[in-house]
């Protein structure tokens, strides 16, 4: 049997002891020593998040599937087990074969949020590997960064000896084999580093230099040895129906977010909302066939016996056979008395059937996402949905049995006026008034509307990458004002409105399209104690804002600065196939209140068509 | 159909709790296609109940949940099954068919097995000394410990509660009272040894198993819960 890095008396000691023994059903359980090439997946949040995750649970399958690869997994210790292992200088283990971390070839780290920065720097520095890439030695893991924020990797990029961009199902088998290469040749790192450096997708950040203009913006971005590539083009799968894909997913013994069989029916979103980084980075959408998905789902449920299923994508009602699918599953699970849950649905006749097919109506709420409260603002932020639309959606909805709202809004969007914040509480106001419409005996008690914003941070690789931030006090300005506006309604005692933390928004911000200069500030506040930061209980915004006081790093050069469409941005060195361009002109539209049809409705160009695959070619042969 | 399942729990997986065991044997009868009884209504669960929880840590061979089934293999096959839907450490060890009558273990439970030793590393210096002492304090008629209600501390007497005892080399076995209506940890005798020793004590010291639990028969005697079920051939 296993030992366990721990003993019996901390495990004890701390909150949820399951999150550090492995075990998980379908785990790999392979012997590290026999194996050519060690890889940790390491996801810098608590294991109930990091076990969610769909990006790992694919890369895990794909490593295991060779013989001569094993790949474990690591979480960030939750705050109780980080202060034991601290004070007694634990070093952190992967939590399957209990190995110290440091001893794998690789510690691959994915990146989902900017504000799990700080629990990168706790995970190399629990596992006693440098902080820096640079005070790495020949015995230290190749530490790996992959995910959404590594399309603008600056500020962390000190932290990497390399950077995976762009979806990991088409690289990884080259870098390991030319690791395996070097490791029998027994090369350096940096000769490994440097040939890697040649393969599509890798970024090695140390090969690259970068020059400041005096008013702080980036004069260069240059190679410093030959043969490095000037730019690198994210990675991605064209034929999404002969990949990668878990046959039999992890599932963990505690409960975690995702308690379910994930089934990812597409990559990529046709809809171009201009705030979305998402939306643009995954282009061009492509999608899994009906087949593939029916034959995965069965294997899924089966191999996990999860009671759940959930789709997953940019955007579901997107999908041309989503209809098929969901027939499909209603019928398959209903047999097994599995629920299926299906996020990211356009409300109309169609998905309020299927919802009242699947869901207890009288528990469920709609969800709709105007994002913005104007038809002008939406227009702005090329959102397509019309209040016309939300109004029959939500009419619809009424009559056949709901009273239950959703509204999910953003504050601070580029051109945002007095009259588009009003608007988010009269559109609410509106869709109370719809409610009540309906004939008193068939309503089904009192409407409830609950509206949310949450603050605009622009991001790289969007239309909106130059445009001006808002302040923390401009942010709580606003909410302010909208929520005076929702006590002014005469259905006030239906609306409900919420608004998040400004704190975090501005920190979000300098670390979504900050630079270089960003990093010292982050060690800064990690010594200060700063982790876990996406925890409103454990952020702490005073030690950050020393960090970035003590650095003498301006939070406004980053966030509430409107850069000008000239200017060397730190992430202009990544292709991701769509054209600057492109952005640009996005950019001008947004500023003229211009929509652009989605990809289906016509071709606007981006760019990624250059791929060969995906939406662009549909209908097409 | 009324089905005994008798598990073993060890290994790491003693660091799971009930409710997550719970949720572990729910996802284990899909994977290994039990025909399971669902409840009716609009989010139908399956019916499945449990013997007396164990603590966080505690390992044991004696854990029993009830299920109900409309159809069946064996009882040999069905447990090959399920312990190929299992992990290290979760072990179906008896698969028995319940008279429809029968009562669930939940309700029943009167008594548990338990054999408790030292962790590695926790032993007391003078070990042989501790096991002797312990032995002269268990034969004492009556153990009063300090029990704190909600309102307030009352002195209960845990010795009627010890149904048998014995004390072999470096480990004791204890026959307990469990259940709802009496129920003593066996943790709970250690730390009262300790108390009345006035010797510190560390409730991580001891590692605790659970060998068998307990119905009680009509004429007083205990019986396995394994016992009330028989083989399906």
């Amino acid at each position: 049997m296993r030992k366990l890095s721990l003993s019996d008396e901390i495990l004890l000691q701390v909150e949820k002891p399951a999150r550090y023994i492995g075990n998980e059903v379908n785990a790999a359980n392979k012997d590290k020593s026999a194996v050519d090439v060690s890889v940790c997946m390491c996801f810098p949040d608590v294991y109930e998040i990091g076990m969610s995750h769909l990006g790992i649970q694919i890369l895990y399958d794909m490593f295991n599937r060779r013989d001569d690869v094993y790949c474990d997994r690591v979480y960030s210790p939750w705050m109780d087990l980080d202060k034991i292992m601290r004070e007694k200088q634990i070093p952190l283990f992967a939590v399957e074969s209990q190995e110290p971390v440091k001893s794998f070839n690789f510690l691959g780290i994915t990146i989902q949020y900017e504000m799990c920065y700080t629990n990168i720097l706790q995970i190399l520095d629990l596992s006693q590997i440098p902080i820096f890439a640079f005070e790495r030695s020949e015995d230290d893991p190749i530490v790996i960064g992959g995910g959404p924020c590594t399309y603008n990797p600056e500020p962390i990029a000190p932290f990497f000896d390399l950077f995976y961009m762009g979806e990991g199902e088409t690289q990884y088998y080259p870098l390991i084999d030319l690791y395996k290469k070097h490791k029998a040749n027994h090369s350096s790192r940096m000769e490994f580093l440097a040939e890697a450096a040649m393969l599509p997708g890798i970024y090695v950040p140390a090969f690259y230099d970068v020059a400041y203009n005096e008013d702080g913006t980036i004069k260069s971005f240059q190679p410093n040895r030959e043969g490095i590539p000037k730019t690198i083009r994210k990675e991605l799968v064209l034929n999404m129906n002969e990949t990668y894909y878990p046959d039999k997913p992890l599932v963990p013994h505690i409960r975690a977010t995702q308690d379910r069989v994930v089934l990812e029916i597409q990559r990529g979103c046709i809809r171009g909302c201009r705030f979305c980084q998402a939306g643009m980075v995954y282009r061009p959408v492509r999608e899994r066939s009906l087949k593939f998905l029916k034959e995965q789902a069965k294997k899924m449920l089966k191999s996990t016996g999860h009671e759940e299923i959930s789709l997953s994508s940019l955007s579901s009602s997107d999908y041309s056979h989503l209809e098929e699918l969901v027939t499909f599953l209603i019928e398959e699970c209903g047999k097994k008395k599995i629920n299926i849950s299906l996020p990211s649905l356009r409300i109309d006749a169609f998905s309020l059937d299927v919802m009242s097919k699947v869901q207890d109506i009288k528990k469920s709420s709609l969800t709709f996402a105007p994002e913005a409260g104007s038809q002008r603002l939406r227009n702005v932020i090329n959102k397509g949905l019309t209040e016309e639309v939300i109004l029959e959606g939500a009419g619809m909805a009424f009559e056949g049995g709901w009273n239950r709202v959703k509204l999910y809004f953003m504050l601070g969007l580029p051109t945002e006026t007095e009259e588009d914040m009003k608007g988010i509480a009269e559109l609410s106001e509106k869709i109370a008034k719809r409610y009540y419409e309906i004939p008193k005996e068939q309503r089904h008690g009192k409407v409830q509307i609950v509206a949310s914003s949450s603050f605009f941070v622009p991001k790289p690789f969007t239309p909106f990458q130059w445009a001006k931030m808002c302040t923390k006090e401009e942010f709580l300005e606003r909410a302010r004002l909208v929520n005076r506006t929702f006590k002014e309604q005469l259905n006030k005692k239906s609306l409900k409105y919420n608004w998040h933390e400004a704190d975090v928004t501005v920190l979000e911000g300098v670390l979504a399209r900050g630079d270089r200069r960003v990093a010292p500030v982050i060690v800064k506040a990690y010594e200060k104690g700063c982790i876990f930061d996406a925890w409103s209980e454990t952020f702490d915004n005073d030690r950050w804002m020393e960090a970035f006081e003590q650095c003498n790093v301006s939070i406004d050069f980053y966030n509430t600065r409107e850069r000008n469409v000239d200017e060397v941005l730190p992430w202009d060195f990544i292709d991701t196939g769509v054209s600057k361009e492109f952005l640009k002109r996005e950019w001008n539209h947004a500023k003229e209140e211009t929509v652009t049809p989605n990809c289906r409705m016509r071709c606007s160009g981006c760019g990624v068509m250059q791929f060969g695959g995906g939406v662009c070619f549909e209908n097409k042969n | 159909m009324k089905i005994r399942i008798r598990f073993a729990k060890f290994g790491c997986m003693k660091f799971i709790g009930h409710l997550d065991v719970m949720r572990f044997f729910q996802k284990v009868m899909r994977r290994a296609d039990v025909d399971i009884c669902y409840t009716t209504g609009f989010s139908p669960h399956q019916i499945m109940s449990f013997s007396a929880p164990l603590g966080l840590g505690v390992t044991s061979e004696a854990e029993y949940v009830d299920i109900e089934v409309n159809s069946t293999d064996c009882s040999k096959e069905m447990v090959r099954r399920l312990n190929e839907a299992m992990v290290e450490g979760m072990q179906v060890l008896s698969y028995r068919l319940l008279p429809d009558k029968a009562k669930n273990a939940m309700s029943i439970v009167a008594a548990s097995d338990y054999h408790l030793s030292f962790r590695d590393g926790y032993a007391p210096e003078q070990e042989k000394e501790f096991w002797k002492k312990l032995d002269i304090f268990l034969k004492k008629d009556s153990i009063m410990i300090k029990k704190k209600t909600k309102k307030n501390k009352k002195e209960v007497d845990i010795r009627p509660l010890i149904y048998d005892y014995k004390i072999e080399g470096s480990e004791i076995f204890l026959k307990t009272a469990t259940g709802s209506v009496q129920n003593l940890k066996p943790e709970l005798v250690i730390e009262a040894f300790y108390e009345y020793s006035q010797i510190e004590w560390n409730p991580f010291a001891i590692q605790v198993h659970r060998l068998e639990t307990y119905s009680e028969k009509e004429d007083g005697s205990l019986i396995s819960l394994e016992d009330l079920g028989e083989e399906i051939e």
